[in-house]
């Protein structure tokens, strides 16, 4: 490789634990008899539910509809019948309950009619599309909806696609498996990606650590004789995450305000980019990954599971041991520990590591900081964990923000080396969601005083308007009773013409005293109006009831005339409302 | 002597004329105080502190006519912020302080007498008369003021359990698990 390497500032080199579960090629997990597969597998919209309890639903069948752009659709892993859409334990770490489709399956495992395309052959926003139905996500754990990820900036030229199979995580493999094996897929998707974003050059990072990874990828650009570069990076923890990854191989620094199209580059994970080749030159849509199971088990391994297959079930597979005191799912550097093994797989789980007292022994009690500086030196973004700490732990949650907290990727670097053992990212995954709760009070109070005014104001409106209209009203009717008057003045043939505007009249000589009698007047003709109006209005939805809606519905009749007394007062100002504006 | 005396005084004029001119033309609309106070107050509408609504409450705090601790939404946490805005000591809250909450209709029951319409401060119910009715929940603010005037009883207040859209993370107890 002539390519000149960057580097990033920090890391840590933490022991891998990886040569355990690269031994066996990926296993195809058996299909569980029943899935749990959660509509919120993504960044962004929570797709809508597109099945109904008990129907028949086939393998790779939607049954969850992308809820705007930035969402992704939801498919069935296997063929079979809709059990129940309830809410279900989900891979989390609150362990609180997320709206679930559960499938019982079949056995027959029956594909819907999988229709491949030719992405070169449709416009880019139909392939975008066809990407975001098949439910293509990040799948190095972020799960952001690729196609969202797949527009270039207008005003920057695309340089780089950077490929990432740095895979830094400590146990995890993969996509060390998925890159030996599927080698070609891979380099296929990269070539779908690299149109849709017009990127002038392909960059497949892979952390040296993985050699045969590193071969098959080669070898499969070889063989598509693609002029796509492999690059073997400096294995060092976090060089997998997208920003440091797209400094080793381009040196360009992304910062947390910018999207990395601003500068020309986009990175996505092997097996993103291998899943949404599936869904356009096979048609199938995403409903199943490779997870890595490991850690305190008799067989670790990588499988090929299909989504929404319980963790207990899944677990099972590598046997685990007798001392297994927990399990983490994701990494041991930014992963979380599984609140419950109901909770099925998702598209985020990359790995199942089983856990032992042994193997994570409890962390010694956190001590005071010590300000040495190894947080700061271990930071890829060269951020001041301990200054975070600080000012997270007093909540003091606007200095976070001015040492930049949204800049942490939550890599975990500097809990790993503090000597105090302070779990900093636990602090500042803390601060970080108070100032996101704050920010959506904040809006939620800005909007409800809009709301609130506007509707003072309509209210305002209203009845400056309704005035109005009386006003106009009496001064019609009187007009009316002057003309009348003088009708029946120019009717008396000998008597004196009388004055066109009679003092006699009540309302024709003080209109403004007796406002108030005739506004008064009107509204108790109104409210008889209405009254009549109401009397004779039919509800208009009950045309087409069945028999039980009908019988639901007299019922209830039949309690409101029983009970008068109760609700006809309560609705008689209402009728004053209602009744006037129509009819002044 | 003069000189001094008439320079003296051709400062002053101008001097006043320029500071009258910037009262005009920098003039605050509103009161400044009243808004920082009103950004404080969480915008519930309810009247619970004894004033319609919450702008009111903000000027009333502000003209020293009330205290700062009537306001039940904002809990203890909105008197200690107003405590430090304005200077003053921190008291516990008049009523107690209640969970944050929604309201919800029992469409059966609705009689469609349009009547928590009318009470709701935010227009968070839909419907329209002698049909059912219903809250939108993501704009209803849990004041409560629909709930009496209903003629069959059937709002309820529901407290907002937690969920995966406003779970957090929680002030750090536990260690991180670590790789080596
Ligand atoms: S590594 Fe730990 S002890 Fe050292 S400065 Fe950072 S937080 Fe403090
Ligand atoms: S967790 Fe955040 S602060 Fe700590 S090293 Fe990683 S990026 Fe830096
Ligand atoms: S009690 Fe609080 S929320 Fe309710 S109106 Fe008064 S200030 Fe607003
Ligand atoms: S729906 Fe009821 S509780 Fe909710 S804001 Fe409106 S009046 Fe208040
Ligand atoms: S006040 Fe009660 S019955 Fe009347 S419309 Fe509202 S919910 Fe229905």
């Amino acid at each position: 490789m002539l390519r000149r390497l960057f580097n990033f500032k920090g890391g840590v080199k933490p022991q891998t634990y990886k040569a355990p579960s690269v031994q066996a090629p990926i296993g195809l997990a058996p299909v569980p008899s029943r899935l749990f597969v959660p509509l919120h597998q993504n960044i962004g919209g929570v797709p809508n539910p597109l099945v109904e309890v008990g129907e028949q639903v086939l393998k790779g069948q939607l049954i969850g509809g992308a809820d705007g752009w930035v969402s992704a659709a939801v498919h069935a892993p296997t063929s079979g019948v809709v059990l129940a859409i309830e809410k279900h334990v989900a891979a989390h770490p609150s362990g609180l309950p997320t709206l679930t489709v559960v499938i019982e399956a079949d056995g027959r495992d029956q594909w819907m009619t999988r229709t491949p395309v030719d992405h070169r052959s449709l416009a880019p926003e139909r392939v975008r599309e066809i990407l975001r139905d098949a439910g293509v996500v990040g799948l190095g754990g972020a799960v952001f909806p690729s196609h969202a990820k797949l527009t270039a900036a207008k005003a920057v030229a695309m340089d780089e696609l950077v490929i990432n199979g740095a895979e830094c995580e400590p146990f995890m493999t993969c996509d060390d498996l998925l890159m030996r094996e599927r080698a070609e897929e891979i380099v296929r998707g990269s070539t779908i990606f690299r149109d849709l974003l017009g990127a002038r050059r392909v960059l497949i990072g892979i952390e040296d650590n993985k050699p045969e990874a590193v071969a098959a990828m080669q070898e499969a650009v070889r063989r598509l004789a693609v002029d796509y570069e492999v690059v073997a990076v400096p294995t060092r923890y976090p060089a997998g995450g997208a920003k440091q990854l797209i400094r080793v191989l381009t040196g360009k620094e992304v910062p947390a305000s910018k999207r990395s199209t601003e500068l020309g580059v986009q990175c996505f994970n092997v097996a993103t980019v291998y899943t949404a080749y599936r869904a356009l030159a096979h048609g199938e849509p995403v409903i199943s990954r490779i997870v890595t199971l490991t850690g305190n088990v008799l067989q670790p391994r990588n499988w090929e599971v299909r989504l929404g297959t319980p963790l207990r079930d899944f677990a099972a597979l590598g046997q685990p041991k007798a001392d297994t005191s927990n399990y983490l799912m994701g990494g041991p550097m930014m992963g979380f520990e599984v609140p419950s093994l109901d909770a099925p797989v998702v598209k985020a789980t990359n790995c199942l590591i089983a856990g032992s007292p042994a193997l994570f022994p409890p962390s010694p009690p956190e001590m005071p900081c010590i300000r040495c500086g190894a947080c700061a030196d271990a930071c890829p973004h060269e951020l001041q964990p301990f200054e975070l700490y600080w000012f997270s732990r007093a909540r003091n949650f606007g200095k976070t923000q001015e040492y930049h907290i949204f800049d942490c990727i939550e890599c975990g670097c500097c809990s790993y080396v503090c000597p105090s053992h302070i779990p900093l990212v636990q602090y500042f995954r803390f601060a970080k969601s108070e100032i996101w709760a704050r920010e959506r009070e904040k809006n939620a109070a800005d909007a409800a005083k809009a709301r609130f005014e506007l509707r003072n104001a309509r209210d305002e409106r209203e009845k400056a308007e309704k005035a109005e209209r009386l006003a106009k009203a009496a001064a019609a009717r009187t007009a009316e009773k002057k003309a009348a008057a003088a009708e029946a003045g120019a009717a008396g043939a000998d008597a004196p013409p009388s004055r066109p505007a009679s003092p006699a009249d009540p309302v024709a000589a003080a209109p403004a005293l007796d406002a108030e009698a005739i506004k008064k007047a009107t509204i108790v003709a109104a409210m008889e109006r209405a009254r009549a109006q109401r009397a004779a209005v039919q509800p208009r939805n009950t045309d087409q009831l069945t028999a039980e809606q009908q019988k639901e519905v007299a019922a209830v009749e039949a309690r409101r005339a029983a009970s008068p007394a109760e609700t006809a007062p309560p609705a008689q100002p209402v009728v004053v409302r209602e009744g006037e504006p129509d009819q002044p | 002597m003069i000189t001094t005396l008439a320079i003296m005084a051709l400062g002053a004029i101008v001097l006043g004329a320029a500071l009258g001119y910037a009262s005009i033309r920098f003039r605050v609309e509103g009161d400044p105080l009243v808004e920082k106070i009103e950004a404080i107050l969480p915008q519930t509408q309810c009247g619970q502190c004894g004033y319609p609504g919450c702008k009111p409450y903000a000027a009333a705090i502000s003209s020293g006519e009330a205290d700062i601790n009537l306001c039940p939404p904002g809990g203890l946490d909105g008197v200690r912020k107003l405590a430090d805005l304005l200077g003053r000591e921190v008291k516990p809250l008049e009523a107690e302080e209640k969970p944050k909450q929604v309201a919800i209709i029992d469409e059966r029951t609705c009689i469609g007498c349009t009547l928590c319409i009318q009470a709701c401060p935010v227009d968070a119910i839909v419907g329209a008369a002698k049909q059912m009715h219903t809250i939108i929940e993501p704009l209803c603010t849990g004041c409560e003021l629909c709930v009496k005037p209903c003629p069959v009883e059937c709002i309820t207040m529901q407290p907002i359990t937690e969920n995966l859209d406003n779970w957090k993370w929680k002030y750090p107890v536990i260690e991180i698990k670590r790789a080596a």
